[in-house]
């Protein structure tokens, strides 16, 4: 998030586009409803269910999965029309505004409901809302991000920011809300294939030597290979050993048919867990790790706020807390370096990476956590970004062009498939899968089918029915629902007994590497 | 600002506060049972009352504006003989049961009891006697034990926003409710346990599954351990076993928690946690010391490494790791191992 949580209470309207925020992020949800009751916020919500937060909406847009950017664009278009564009905020810090102009220009409210299966009244008021108010922000999530498009939807929430000058200031902003506890420091700390901590990139010399330097080791300058590229390269036999510390793809990736063909193609796998997840099944080595209540640490939470997470219980078992794994195979293999606890790992991390330079365990001790960019001992952290001047000098319009998803429905397979996560469960229910109350309140997978469509293939309430994507094929129970639109199909990824992920799309962004979890086409039958 | 004597001394605070806001800040405890900062005032309880010269009755602090000039008793005779009938009046239609009481320990009604001296009821007669509400999968409500002071209501109303529960019936059958007293587990309710974090008495209670007395635990404060928000909580631990999860109030999540924070902790202590490393071994997994573990993923890295290349090797880190953890990881992958080959689930 550029901004901070508290802000939502004070802002002046809210865009949610492709985040069901009650569920996904419940305490972010609540603050949003505070700020409707107490500040008169006025609320947009898009997203193809009526999710809980689109009866509090004083516009919903229920559109068509995989058709944000031409929504965004057509919002866009109407603000220009309309003259509801902060032209000096433009002018002073921003640059292509011209094409942005050039390319919004064909999106009229009229084109673009016919794409997203929307009014155009109802385009023209949300952007109005968004337009005329004086502090707005944005919240997504998955919704924009899980596309072939992925990219260019965050670009064009961003354009969209730009254009009203909702950047750099408080209660505002472009706002994601992160899925998973520390999927935000995890990426500022470099689990990714061409960045070393705080977004420095491998293949920049003056980088790679400050870190040679540093951990006095030589350092590869080739970008490595991002997880759908490395169970690809794991099937061609080009990656033959692979180390896999707290995730579960026999779940939680794409085409799960694939991720098990690369997968056994390897001569080694290593898992690392705290449960013998599916993934388990098919490692040479499980390690057991000890759980969050059992080891010091931080996590970085979805506004950048670093915050400690202490140890309550000893690890369970003979388990030992994931750094110390990592620590003791790493000297094993002869690197030296030995660290007595994780404040000692912050401390080289602060020494490396500009964003927590400041940042220390007894910094942390203070309630609240400390946000970065936080470069120095005495600097207070940042409770919004661009505040005093847009990090890159001035921001940058990157308009795109609507494209269509990679896999439209046809005649085999008619229906849209999309996925998402639900408040009682968490992603492969590793977890919330032994919590007794969560899984008496949901106990197993099921899709949601609209009426009209339940209707016409008889398929009531609770009965089994086949699902079937060019990739696989799962048996689920129907729930019948009026929160999607005609043909539209939505279930949660939860369930490894029936994974959605058997059916999805594993075609890639071509910038994010993401893949297009929110469309694929399947086929629906009711088995009698 | 404004001038007033509070218990003879006096004092220059902010207009704009109440009576009970600046007790609080200059350090005089005054007791309270439906009081919430984060709420509108609800001056229901009584237990607030203070003597106020010239006001015809005692006063409830919470909902009264400091004015110029104001002369304030706050633990006089009068006003601790009508805190101590609150409580009798309270205790006439509580059962007395903390010795087999869940929440003895940490009940308000108990503290108060204890402080203000009132052994039991006086006000022999008529007591509630309405079935428990155990339809959540989460937690229960004992109306027995409800002394309507509205937090958990107003807390789903004014912060949680669910609106799920209110006051059913009147007067003496007062209870808190569903609408249509269909249960809490067939409502609108999406087990937040915000309610059940404020209850002050043994009202509304988690479904434990062990027993403990707060005493007989130490809070450790920590990160919520699921979504992205980074909710501040404090795991209640007893032994080696966390045991309870109380929010925090004094951070940005403001003492709210979801379902899974507050109720999804007991994964934790599950028998099903992997206590000790496996080797696969003709197709099933035995156990296995570390070290045995250790030297097998060593030799199969080195000699990945020496027959095809570090890059033949990959790591995937984890999101649901701390950052410690992740930058260790990479470090592994790219210093000890000597590839750029690590990314974690951040897309998925």
């Amino acid at each position: 998030m550029t901004n901070t949580i508290e802000e939502i209470l004070h802002t002046d309207a809210i865009f949610i586009i492709g985040s069901n925020t009650t569920e996904n992020h419940p305490v972010i949800g609540a603050t949003m409803k505070q700020a409707l009751r107490n500040n008169g916020t006025k609320l947009v919500v898009a997203d193809p269910r009526r999710i809980e937060l689109a009866d509090y909406a004083d516009v919903y847009l229920q559109i068509k999965p995989g058709t944000n950017i031409a929504l965004l664009n057509g919002i866009m278009n109407v603000i220009i029309e309309k003259g509801l564009q902060d032209r000096e905020f433009i002018e002073k810090n921003t640059e292509n505004y011209e094409e942005l102009e050039e390319i919004v220009k064909d999106y009229t409210p009229e084109k673009v409901a016919e794409i997203c299966d929307v009014k155009a009244e109802d385009i023209i008021k949300a952007a109005t809302i968004y337009g005329e108010a004086d502090k707005a922000g944005i919240f997504y999530a998955m919704g924009i991000t899980q596309h072939t498009t992925g990219t260019d939807g965050v670009m064009s929430i961003s354009n969209l920011a730009l254009l009203t000058g909702n950047l750099g200031k408080e209660s505002a902003g472009v706002n994601p809300l992160r899925g998973q506890n520390n999927v935000q420091g995890s990426s500022d700390m470099a689990a990714l294939p061409s960045d070393y901590p705080g977004y420095q990139k491998v293949f920049k010399e003056e980088v790679a030597e400050k870190f040679e330097k540093a951990w006095e080791v030589n350092l590869s300058r080739k970008v490595g290979l991002t997880v759908a590229e490395m169970l690809d390269a794991a099937e061609k036999g080009d990656i033959r050993t692979m180390y896999i510390m707290g995730e579960n793809p026999m779940v939680s990736d794409p085409d799960i048919n694939h991720v098990k063909k690369a997968l056994e193609s390897l001569d080694f796998l290593v898992v690392q867990d705290i449960f013998f997840s599916e993934t388990c099944e098919l490692a040479d080595v499980i390690l057991p790790a000890a759980s969050f209540a059992e080891k010091d640490g931080t996590f970085t939470n979805t506004e950048r706020r670093v915050q400690r997470v202490r140890k309550a219980i000893e690890p369970v078992g003979k388990s030992k807390p994931d750094w110390q794994i990592i620590m003791e195979v790493m000297n094993l293999l002869g690197y030296d370096k030995k660290y007595s606890h994780p404040s000692e790992i912050m401390d080289e991390i602060a020494s490396l990476t500009p964003q927590y330079g400041g940042i220390d365990y007894v910094r942390l001790e203070d309630k609240d956590g400390l946000q970065w960019p936080c470069p120095t001992k005495d600097h207070p952290g940042t409770k919004y970004l661009h505040g005093t001047a847009i990090a890159r000098g001035k921001g940058l319009f990157v308009p795109a062009k609507y494209k269509e998803s990679a896999e439209l429905p046809d005649r085999e397979y008619p229906y849209i498939f999309t996925t998402g996560r639900i408040l009682y469960h968490y992603h492969t229910r590793t977890m919330t899968g032994r919590v007794e109350g969560l899984n008496k309140q949901v106990p197993e997978a099921y899709v949601e089918i609209d009426e009209v469509t339940a209707n016409k293939l008889d398929i009531k309430d609770g009965d089994k029915v086949r699902l079937t994507s060019r990739r696989g094929s799962i048996e689920v129970g129907a729930k019948i629902t009026d929160i999607i639109s005609e043909g539209v199909l939505f279930m949660p990824f939860h369930f490894a007994e029936a994974a959605a992920n058997y059916l999805t799309n594993p075609a890639l962004d071509p910038i994010a590497k993401i893949p297009e979890f929110k469309v694929a086409a399947v086929k629906l039958e009711k088995i009698d | 600002m404004v001038k007033l004597t509070i218990n003879g001394i006096d004092y220059e605070v902010e207009r704009d506060k109440t009576v009970l806001q600046v007790c609080n800040d200059i350090g005089i405890d005054i007791p309270t049972l439906c009081h919430d900062e984060r709420l509108e005032p609800y001056a229901a309880c009584r237990m607030c009352l203070v003597e106020i010269e010239g006001a015809k009755n005692l006063q409830t602090s919470c909902s009264t504006k400091v004015r110029e000039g104001m002369v304030v008793h706050t633990h006089n005779d009068k006003v601790m003989d009508a805190r101590r009938d609150v409580l009798d009046l309270l205790l006439s239609n509580h059962p007395i049961d903390c010795l087999t009481c869940e929440k003895s320990g940490q009940c308000k009604l108990q503290d108060y009891a204890y402080e203000y001296g009132v052994r039991e009821g006086t006000y022999v007669g008529e007591m509630r006697n309405k079935p428990i509400d155990d339809s959540n999968h989460f937690y229960t409500y004992d109306p027995d034990k409800c002394i309507l002071c509205g937090l958990c209501v107003r807390v789903c109303d004014e912060l949680q926003n669910t609106n799920a529960i209110g006051f059913e019936d009147r007067g003496f059958g007062t209870i808190v409710a569903t609408p249509f007293d269909q249960g809490l587990g067939n409502s609108a309710c999406v087990s937040c346990g915000n309610c059940v974090s404020v209850c002050p008495v043994g009202a509304l209670m988690p479904k434990y599954d062990t027993k403990f007395r707060l005493w007989e635990t130490k809070k450790v404060r920590t990160t919520c351990s699921y979504c992205g928000v980074g909710c501040q909580m404090d795991l209640l631990v007893k032994g080696d076993k966390v045991v309870g999860v109380e929010p925090a109030f004094d951070t940005f999540n403001n003492g709210l928690l979801c379902v899974k924070g507050k109720f999804g902790y007991k994964f934790i202590n599950h028998g099903d946690r992997l206590k000790t490393p496996l080797i696969k071994k003709d197709g099933e997994f035995v156990e296995a010391s570390w070290d045995e573990a250790y030297k097998l993923i060593i030799s199969k890295i080195e000699d990945t490494k020496a027959k095809y290349g570090a890059d033949a090797l990959a790591g995937l880190s984890s999101a649901r790791c701390t950052n410690e953890e992740n930058y260790m990881f990479q470090k592994f992958m790219r210093a000890a191992i000597g590839t750029n080959n690590v990314d974690h689930c951040a897309r998925l």
